[in-house]
């Protein structure tokens, strides 16, 4: 076993995209389930809005990559307003289960032929980051600490990207300690207590709906980037867990939460699965238990037994404050 | 701990209740279950022709791959068409069949010696399916001249979708709408029953426990896989396989209650928490299904291959026949012992409210206990069904998840036969809705109706309104 | 407590003489229902020909559980909606309004099962209370300068009503660590800060620990002082007479007898239908049981 690549792939994998990619839409989760209750598991719906807002818009529309990115947060707050309206009376578990549809109907329409023209059908799209990567001031080369050294592109994204993190978690800490932010922690408790005190309750939670949905086209953004296409199959249900669970492994209801709780997720797996990939390469596993084709497979088995823990043992999260959480709402 | 039991509500309404055994025995016996499970599945499986594994490709430093949820390496296409060719009940072996996408030749196969064919395509999409006429054994035509190809459209997810060339005596088929129509009517019957048997113990669960399970797709899965294991690993006719499969399906849900949902409950884990929990369950299982039992689907060595019998307007397979049949019945004795049985109405008593139900005497774990091993031993029999019309492979049961909960809500949940109906409108709904859009939007068009359903009715169908104050 | 000290203020005396009927018209109603029906598939919970409530007093709302008093707060306060009925406050229509639009209007009512925010703290509560804040809208919430002055203002009212609650020693604990019947008076003085007009309290005394009723009931006779107008529901027929002006009782969802306290307690149908039935009758151990976890899981609210 090479503990050296483990070291050097997990150290790689802190800062980079997909941690980033995580951390945006988690930071948007967090803003609805951990600040106002609202249990969406459409999250990936919203970051679809965003991939598909630049790429449909740059090589469909032919738009500018500026206009298309604005056309990314205006499909996010449309999809906002169209699943609110109707949907923010619900209880939390049809919330669950409206909000986890809508987001495969948006996969599942994104990828069919019908709609080839605009989204690229199964096979998504591509060609649309240029206008992105032309403003990259970094010559060519490498930049970064050691292991986490990334290519003049990588690192334009990932510097862009992380201060968006910063820049919208400042967002949140702002709001959250204003009384617009108290309002919604009162929602996430009890919603008929704050209606009877003659608060607008739909209205702040449609707020904090389009708020977070934003911060999920931002992902869908940093995703689109970083793989210079779209895919609709990247868009399904797990996306939206696995930012679930970054969320809730770094404390619901907590600013930096969902940032620490991405990043430290994301290299989780990334270590786990070096760990087997050069476990295995060094012959200590055997093809009975675990063959190479299967550990990318564990990934997702880790992300279920990190959920059910976390939920079982330490809902708070790493951040939490147990007396404060939002879990035993309705 | 998982284990501490901590004194909730439950405790106090139930003090005359008997002492539980400890949750962690029951916990490792759950474990020991699974271990079980896994071992006969693995054991059992048939050793897959062993490509050699391309080597996995972590996310090296320089590579610009950024895919937080993207599928698993090294799994193979899931979606194929495949079909059976039979001359009067007989396989016909040999024929040649090519698969093409827009002019582009995808992939080809020949039948076996049962008749099968499969050809693995590389995702969702149009394909055209031909069958080299020249291929044909001596004496066997199609029965249509000029239908040697086909046109089909895979869905995600789908598995292998079917291309049918029928076979001997000539007789023409149209298809218009109408036409089609009885043919869809009497598919989505049986998918609404199969959906029903996922649906009903889905609701039940969710009224007594109050658990909104996320984890039911992959009970069904499990169940499909279970009866792989039983048919195709251990031989066991397929018949046999599902009876000891829905047996065994209801000690481990018996077995998963009691080692995980209990415990939960007593110690007053919120419904919420109860929820993402069974999130990570589903996590849990469908991955551990994927690695241990593959990702490719496959069927079961009977009843896989059969041509449809013809009943006026439609064929119907006769393995469909007995699906809606044993379906019908189970589903109605489910629904007549809820209603005239002594459990069916300490069943009732709970959903309504468990507190009361405590205090007037029932046994409320023991309600929930029975209500899980049910639930599972009819997602296990739903499972196998399903995968003898979709085939088995780990995502089955996820792929139908949402559909369930269509169904359940629209009938209300907690209702089993709210359900019931539900599940029957949407497996027709999935089916018809195809003479008017394109079948690869049918499950959209289910899930439009679950959202229209809970925006405009959010107690269901059945349901009834929630209390404040 | 003598009656006569009680029964004090302008609306009090405007009550005397009127006929003791249900539905009898008052000389300056601040809140008048008509026709208010509310079904439950085949159960009438409530079914209101006509009530009307005076300005300025203390009105109790009694009847035996289930008579439907809870639900036409509801019905009243926007959280339900009935099948049939209009109701107006302060002469404006109100059938169809939000309950957030009621409250602001300056309709407030409390809950039967507290509803004290209990991860937030007792002064956070409070400050949820208080309406118009500036830092309650999105942008405006990004500038503290242009919120925290109002918030000044608005912790020291709080403190203020913390103080008379003698709550102001818990304000920066979570109000999930006070007791039952500090819960209930957090949810009262919170109630105060929306500033209201008409205060509706749904069993303010309810499971509230007797070295507190006093103090609780001395509080919403305060509120009368104050020139505010109270509407609750209460059990127990002594607090009922000690405080309040008028009195109204409901059975299986209708007004079946009003009046003065002592001519209402004295009525036979009024005995029949209520005070002999159930009042004093102690629960049983068991029924006393039943209703607390029926409570609780109502709480929970995974099954209602
Ligand atoms: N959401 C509801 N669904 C069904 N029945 C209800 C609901 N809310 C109240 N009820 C019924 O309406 C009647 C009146 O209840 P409620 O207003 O709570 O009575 P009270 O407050 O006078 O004790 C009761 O019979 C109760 O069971
Ligand atoms: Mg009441």
């Amino acid at each position: 076993m090479d503990f050296g690549v483990i070291f050097d792939r997990s150290v790689f994998a802190l800062f980079a995209d997909q941690s980033l990619i995580l951390a945006l839409a988690a930071i948007g989760l967090n803003v609805h389930f951990g600040y106002t209750g609202l249990l969406n598991f459409g999250q990936v719906g919203f970051a679809a809005m965003g991939a598909y807002g630049i790429a449909s818009g740059v090589t469909y529309l032919e738009l500018p990559f500026g206009v298309s990115l604005l056309l990314g947060i205006a499909l996010a707050v449309l999809l906002a307003l169209l699943l609110g309206v109707p949907t923010l009376r619900l209880r939390a578990d049809y919330l669950a289960i409206v909000t986890i549809a809508s987001s495969e109907v948006i996969r599942l329409t994104a990828r069919s032929a019908e709609f080839r023209e605009q989204t690229g059908g199964s096979s998504g799209l591509g060609g649309f980051a240029q206008g992105f990567y032309d403003l990259n001031p970094f010559g060519p080369g490498s930049y970064g600490i050691g292991p986490a050294s990334y290519d003049s592109n990588r690192f334009f994204l990932l510097v862009v990207g992380w201060t968006l993190v910063v820049l919208c978690s400042l967002l949140v800490f702002l709001l959250m300690r204003s009384p617009w932010g108290r309002v919604l922690r009162g929602i996430r408790e009890d919603e008929d207590a704050v209606r009877s005190l003659g608060k607008n309750v739909v209205g702040y939670k449609m707020q904090s709906l389009i708020l977070g949905g934003v911060f999920g086209a931002f992902s869908g953004f940093a995703f689109a980037l970083a793989n210079s296409s779209v895919q609709p199959d990247n868009y399904g249900t797990q996306f939206t867990f696995l930012a679930f669970a970054a969320m809730i492994l770094g404390g619901a209801g907590r600013v930096i939460g969902p940032v620490v709780g991405a990043i430290l997720f994301q290299t989780l797996l990334v270590l786990v699965e070096n760990v087997l990939i050069e476990a295995k390469g060094a012959g200590y596993i055997s093809d009975a238990v675990l063959s190479g084709n299967d550990i990318g497979a564990v990934r997702f088995v880790l992300v279920g037994v990190v959920l059910m823990a976390l939920m079982i043992f330490r809902p708070q999260g790493l951040f939490g404050d147990k007396k404060e959480l939002a879990l035993d709402a309705r | 701990m998982l284990v501490v039991p901590s004194s909730t509500r439950e405790e106090t309404a139930l003090g005359h209740r008997p002492a539980v055994p400890a949750p962690r025995r029951a916990l490792r016996a759950v474990l020991l279950g699974l271990a079980a499970v896994l071992l006969l599945l693995t054991g059992g499986a048939p050793a897959a022709a062993q490509a050699p594994p391309p080597p996995p490709a972590p996310s090296a430093p320089a590579a610009p791959s950024a895919d937080p949820s993207a599928a698993p390496d090294g799994e193979e296409p899931v979606e194929g068409i495949a079909g059976t060719l039979a001359n009067a009940g007989e396989p016909v072996e040999g024929v040649e069949i090519a698969v093409e996408q827009d002019g582009q030749e995808v992939g080809t196969a020949t039948t076996d010696e049962q008749g099968r064919w499969r050809v693995p395509v590389p995702g969702p999409g149009d394909y055209t399916v031909l069958l080299d006429v020249e291929t044909l054994p001596e004496g066997t035509d199609l029965r249509d001249e000029d239908a040697s190809s086909r046109d089909v459209t895979v869905r995600e997810g789908q598995g292998n979708a079917p291309a049918l060339f029928l076979l001997g005596e000539g007789r023409s088929g149209g298809s218009s709408r109408l036409d089609r129509a009885p043919q869809l009517i009497v598919g989505g019957l049986q998918f609404g029953l199969v959906l029903a048997m996922g649906a009903i113990g889905l609701s039940l669960i969710f009224g007594t426990t109050g658990l909104t399970n996320f984890a039911h797709g992959e009970l069904i899965t499990g169940g499909a896989i279970l009866g792989y294991a039983l048919n195709v690993g251990l031989g066991l006719n397929l018949i046999p396989a599902t009876v000891i499969a829905v047996i065994v399906g209801g000690v481990l849900g018996a077995l998963l209650d009691r080692g995980l949902w209990r415990p939960l409950r007593k110690r007053g884990t919120s419904l919420i928490a109860q929820l993402v929990v069974s999130i990570g369950l589903s996590f849990v299982l469908r991955y551990l299904y994927l690695i241990y039992y593959e990702g490719s689907a496959r069927s079961y060595a009977q009843y896989s291959t059969q041509s449809p019998v013809d009943l006026g307007p439609v064929g119907v397979l006769p393995r469909d026949m007995v699906i809606i049949a044993v379906s019908l019945l189970v589903l109605v004795a489910v629904g007549l012992g809820l209603q005239r049985t002594r459990f069916g109405k300490a069943t009732r008593a709970v959903a309504d409210n468990p507190s009361l139900a405590a205090t007037s005497g029932i046994d409320v774990e023991k309600v929930n206990n029975i209500v899980w091993a049910m639930g599972t031993a009819l997602a296990v029999l739903g499972g196998i069904f399903l995968a003898l019309s979709q085939q088995v492979g780990y995502q089955l049961g996820q792929n139908a998840l949402l559909l369930l909960f269509a169904g359940v809500t629209l009938g209300g949940l907690g209702t089993a036969y709210g359900a019931l109906v539900g599940s029957l409108v949407i497996g027709l709904f999935t089916q018809l809705s195809t003479l008017f859009i394109a079948a690869e939007l049918q499950v959209v068009g289910a899930l439009v109706i679950l959202i229209l359903i809970l925006v405009v009715r959010p107690q269901g169908i059945l349901g009834s309104r929630e209390r404040v104050g | 407590m003598p009656a006569d000290v009680t029964k004090t203020g302008a609306g009090a005396a405007a009550l005397a003489g009127l006929e003791a009927r249900p539905g009898v018209p008052k000389p300056d109603p601040i809140l008048v229902a008509d026709g208010v029906v509310r079904r439950f598939g085949g159960l009438t919970a409530v079914e209101v020909d006509h009530l009307e409530v005076q300005r300025g007093v203390i009105t109790a709302l009694i009847g035996p559980n289930g008579a439907g008093k809870t639900t036409f707060f509801n019905l009243l306060t926007g959280f339900d909606k009935p099948d049939e009925g209009t109701w107006a406050f302060e002469g404006k229509d109100l059938a169809g309004v939000p309950a957030y639009r009621v409250a602001r209007r300056g309709m407030v009512r409390t809950f039967q099962l507290t509803k004290a925010l209990s991860k937030m703290t007792v002064l956070d509560n409070m400050r949820l209370g208080a309406t118009g804040q500036r830092g309650e809208s999105f942008f405006r919430a990004l500038v503290p300068g242009v919120w925290s002055g109002q918030q000044r203002g608005i912790d020291e009212r709080a403190r203020d009503l913390l103080v008379r609650f003698k709550l102001d020693a818990k304000a920066s604990d979570f109000a999930g660590s006070l007791s039952g019947g500090q819960r209930k008076l957090l949810e009262m003085a919170r109630a105060l800060m929306v500033e209201p007009t008409l205060v509706m309290l749904d069993e303010p005394m309810a499971g509230v620990n007797p070295a507190l009723t006093q103090s609780l009931l001395g509080h919403v006779k305060d509120l009368r002082e104050q020139g505010m107008t109270v509407l609750f529901v209460e059990h127990d027929m002594d607090m009922v007479r000690d405080i309040s002006d008028w009195v109204v009782v409901m059975a299986q969802g209708r007004v079946v007898a009003e009046g003065p306290p002592d001519v209402v307690m004295a009525d036979p149908a009024v005995i029949d239908a209520y005070l002999g039935a159930h009042h004093d009758a102690p629960l049983s151990a068991e029924e006393e049981q039943a209703q607390l976890s029926a409570a609780e899981a109502e709480l929970e609210g995974g099954h209602a």
